[in-house]
């Protein structure tokens, strides 16, 4: 049933930059089952979207450095030949962007675009079109026919990013990454397009790697949650394990950050300081200087990952001791 | 941490080719306007009747014309006049191109569309025809022709200050500064002409060129500068009737008329990589 | 009894769009025939999805587009009729902050210029206008030492806190918030939260904060006001609205929000279909009939009056049309 799909080891990204390396990723490893749906959560600059980016090697600025192992069914990806790479993309992994409009090409019909996926497995164009159709009606598109002869700019956002699943249920790849996949629309579309992909989960036993910021989407949607900080999992475990029984202190502040109470019920708890700077490469936990229970130990060694529970663990000095 | 924006900008423009390169040559052209009667050995006007059009030798460095006047003075004196040419010109062109473009940008309406054709019509009349029309009306001189360059030329300010304003004018800061009471020509001076700045500098010299080459070419037709001035335009225009016997006459002044135009883009040039990374990467 | 601050009555704002030299005119109805009342001291929260009309009412009331009907009564001054003085004294009475903490600020200016902009301009001397710049950033939480800085110095709560420290140093009533946390991350925005809420009740300010976080907004306001295609749908006591949704949109909203919760997500959902919809095509009659599940012709036809329950939820619907007969009835 726990079919292992995609495996990271120790993934590590560093970014070349004026005057040495930003570590953007480090020593970030989980795995991602069949039909499940994986959250990677954190803040802005975290390193959730590199992660996403250097699985399909598709990192823009070209001067990444990527080490560590990326398993996907058992052959290592970071070994791939970019030939071995083109085969992966859309066929076995699909991905999905935050701003569809990015990803769509202005000057061709969404339907057209669909369909050259489809025609790459040598299908008719007949075929081809009403499969379009299809899967336009399979994502809930309104007035699919027409819908799939129109223009990118002439779909609403919510519109666009169904034609990117669209595209993407087309060639029905086994992991899905989805990249904010809702970030620009408004809660009600939100709503629709977190359905079709549970949806898609559900029937086809899709596994989907959710990359967000938005904890209430993980609440509502993810079976396993990695919690991010400073491009370290510095927490994962089931999502009633993060949001129940948060162990580290980044995660255990955070839920109290979230505004899920009224002010009566008192003021929301907040983090001092800031992240510190990824450029300077030393051992230690990245997020001694914010956290209330550092320790002389926190500044000089890495923590050990420690397990709660055979699916909980976290990485902190404070070991079991956090309540 | 902390280092100064000036002096993060001094420091790229140091290691920028083109804005250097450009930068030493109107230097060069300062510093000659402004010490051109040290380092003149005559005057601009001062004839020589027993040396009438010398080749260029050690006592003339670029020859003598048909009256006499040693080349190398007048071209060194001629620095000042194209350095006007270029100063008035380009101020002008700027005050009327920016107040029109900010007006029409910040308030639209009639007016914008008023003066947005205005200025669409001036760029269907090729500008050296219109600037000649100008100058038949208001007669000749070197001050004319800068105003009928600077009629012909205010335009292309004008749409670019407008488009740059019709942007910053939704922003944030500016629809703040309203609510807590500023007025619209505090808004316009304060609020959105500094946010124009960088790329007005850089639109002003990639204009330069063109308003020293128009009204140069002005002065070469007889209606700019007039007889004894040391107008480069001029005096190549004098020197044509004598090219079989002086070359130079017609050489030299063309020569530190490209120098002048090359410098001012390449400074141009320069500047725009610095202030608009954006349009560099275009 | 609550004071009233800010009232309006049936306001519209209509925009013009040209269909060319013969064509006639047709109209976005940004805001349609709202009526709402803000009272002193209150928080107010204003609840809608793009292109709901939430910023155009929000720049009505700042005045910085004229209302196309009707007009804005600030603390008893109508603003259509405000003479020079009384839009000068309003000017400082008001404050704003907008969404995006990089466009909040003028790029060219320091810290310490913006935040004295306001005090000059209103004939406050530059000494006694920095010695208020410098009260204001420690208000706000903010160190000394980001005086002279440039915005593109500043990460995005720094320049949160200085457009609110420059939205104060008026000894303002009211402050209009328009998304100011939208921008952050979760833990920015609880600071940036947590900071609103002291403000507000050390200096006894009143808010209007534009949001479409169901989370936030619970959490901040006394009040609510939902928003949809240029209606005010549905008003009351941010328990009331959240726990007691009457229009068929705020409970679609409500079931759309994700919960904070991982135990609530098997919840009982009714998503709404179909797109928030445009202002330029608006639908006849009740602007939300297309997606609405209990939609009846009547609905496509007549446009709702507004619904006052007896403890002052409103709604705008025809579903509580007889039911209001029976409970007005009933009270009466």
């Amino acid at each position: 049933m726990n079919e292992e799909l995609l495996k990271l080891n120790k993934l590590c990204v560093d970014y070349k930059v004026k005057g040495g390396y930003l570590s953007a990723v480090k020593n970030v490893s989980f795995s991602i089952n069949k039909g499940e749906i994986f959250a990677i959560v954190g803040e802005s600059g975290c390193g959730k979207s590199t992660i996403a980016h250097s699985i399909l090697h598709l990192l823009p600025e070209h001067n990444e450095v990527i080490k560590g192992n990326i398993y996907f069914k058992g052959s290592d990806i970071n070994q791939f030949t970019e030939k071995q790479l083109e085969g992966i993309r859309g066929r076995d992994i699909g991905m999905i962007f935050q701003n569809p409009l990015d990803s769509l090409n202005p000057v061709y019909t969404t339907g057209f675009q669909v369909a050259e996926g489809i025609m790459l497995d040598n299908v008719s164009k007949i075929d081809a079109w009403n499969r379009v159709v299809q899967l336009f009606k399979d994502v809930k598109m309104p007035d699919a026919e027409k819908r799939a002869e129109s223009y990118p700019h002439e779909l609403s956002g919510g519109m666009r990013q169904r034609v990117m699943i669209a595209m993407m249920l087309a060639r029905m790849p086994e992991l899905l990454i989805a990249d904010e996949p809702t970030t620009a629309l408004d809660v009600t579309i939100e709503a629709q397009i977190l359905n079709i992909i549970k949806e898609l989960r559900d029937k086809h036993n899709t596994a989907v790697m959710l990359i967000t910021h938005n904890f209430g989407l993980v609440a509502e949607v993810a079976d396993m949650v990695a919690v991010m900080y400073a491009g370290e999992v510095v927490e994962q475990g089931t999502v009633y394990d993060i949001f129940d029984n948060p162990k580290h202190p980044y995660t255990t502040l955070l839920m109290k950050a979230l505004p899920r109470k009224t002010k009566k019920e008192g003021r929301l708890q907040t983090i001092g300081g800031s992240v510190p700077r990824l450029t300077e490469n030393k051992p230690g936990c990245r997020f001694e200087n914010r956290c209330p229970y550092a320790m002389d130990v926190c500044k000089n060694q890495d923590p050990a990952e420690y397990n709660v529970t055979d699916s909980h663990t976290y990485s902190c000095h404070l070991g079991k001791e956090v309540k | 941490m902390n280092d100064s924006p000036l002096k993060e900008f001094l420091s790229s423009c140091y290691k920028n080719v083109n804005f250097m390169i450009g930068f030493i040559i109107v230097l060069s052209i300062i510093i000659l306007a402004i010490f051109a009667d040290q380092i003149a050995p005559y005057g601009y006007d001062e004839a020589h009747p027993q040396d009438i059009l010398v080749g260029p030798s050690s006592q003339y460095l670029f020859g003598t014309d048909n009256m006499g006047r040693d080349l190398f003075s007048r071209i060194v004196y001629g620095t000042r006049i194209t350095l006007k040419v270029a100063l008035i010109g380009a101020g002008l062109e700027l005050i009327l191109g920016v107040t029109i473009g900010l007006i029409c940008g910040y308030f639209g309406g009639f007016w914008d569309r008023a003066l947005t054709f205005i200025a669409d019509m001036t760029w269907c009349i090729p500008g050296m025809i219109m600037a000649l029309a100008v100058v038949t009306i208001i007669g000749s001189g070197l001050t004319n022709a800068i105003i009928a360059i600077a009629l012909v030329g205010w335009a292309s300010y004008a749409r670019m200050v407008r488009a740059k304003t019709m942007s910053i004018k939704n922003q944030a800061f500016i629809e703040t500064g309203i609510s807590f009471g500023e007025s619209s020509p505090s808004i316009m001076f304060r609020y959105i002409l500094p946010n124009i700045i960088p790329v007005l500098i850089v639109t002003i010299s990639m204009e330069l060129p063109g308003i020293v080459m128009s009204t140069t070419t002005l002065s070469f037709l007889g209606v700019g500068s007039q007889p004894p001035s040391p107008d480069w335009g001029l005096m190549v225009s004098e020197g044509i009737n004598f090219i079989s016997r002086g070359p130079w006459l017609c050489i030299f002044p063309g020569l530190a008329l490209i120098y002048t135009v090359f410098g001012f883009n390449v400074l141009g040039e320069g500047l725009r990589d610095l202030l608009d990374p954006r349009m560099k990467s275009q | 009894m609550s004071e009233p601050i800010i009232e309006l009555n049936n306001l519209k704002k209509y925009f013009a769009i040209n269909n060319g030299v013969l064509a006639k005119n047709s109209y976005v109805k940004a805001v349609d025939d709202v009526t709402l009342t803000v009272n002193k001291g209150e928080i107010m929260g204003l609840v809608g999805e793009s292109g709901s009309g939430k910023t155009t009412l929000a720049r009505v009331i700042l005045n910085l587009t004229k209302p196309t009907d009707s007009h804005v009564t600030f603390d008893g001054v109508n603003l259509s009729k405000a003479t020079r003085k009384e839009m000068k004294k309003f000017r400082t009475e008001v404050a704003v902050v907008f969404q995006d903490p990089a466009s909040n600020l003028n790029p060219r200016d320091t810290v310490m210029g913006s935040i004295t902009r306001p005090l000059i301009l209103h004939g406050m001397s530059k000494k006694e206008a920095d010695k208020k710049a410098l009260e204001a950033l420690e208000q706000v939480k903010m160190d000394s030492r980001y005086l002279n800085s440039y915005p593109h110095q500043l990460s995005g709560g720094q320049l949160q806190r200085i457009a609110i420290a420059r939205a104060l140093v008026l000894d303002p009533k009211v402050m209009i918030l328009d998304e100011p946390t939208s921008a952050l991350d979760i833990s920015v925005q609880a600071q940036i939260l947590n900071l609103l809420l002291d403000l507000q009740e050390n200096l006894g300010l009143t808010y209007l904060v534009i949001t479409h976080d169901l989370n936030v907004i619970r959490y901040i306001s006394d009040r609510i006001a939902v928003m949809y295609l240029g209606k005010l749908v549905e008003l009351g006591t941010t328990e009331e609205v959240i726990d007691n949704p009457k229009h068929p949109y705020t409970m679609g909203l409500m079931a759309a929000s994700p919960i904070l919760n991982p135990h609530e997500r098997n919840r009982e959902k009714h998503l709404m279909q179909g797109d928030p919809g445009s202002l330029i095509n608006l639908p006849t009659g009740c602007h939300f009939h297309p997606r609405c599940p209990y939609a009846t012709e009547r609905c496509k036809k007549e446009v709702p009056k507004d619904i006052i329950f007896p403890d002052g939820h409103q709604v705008n619907c025809f579903l509580y049309d007889e039911k209001n007969k029976t409970t007005s009835e009933y009270t009466g």
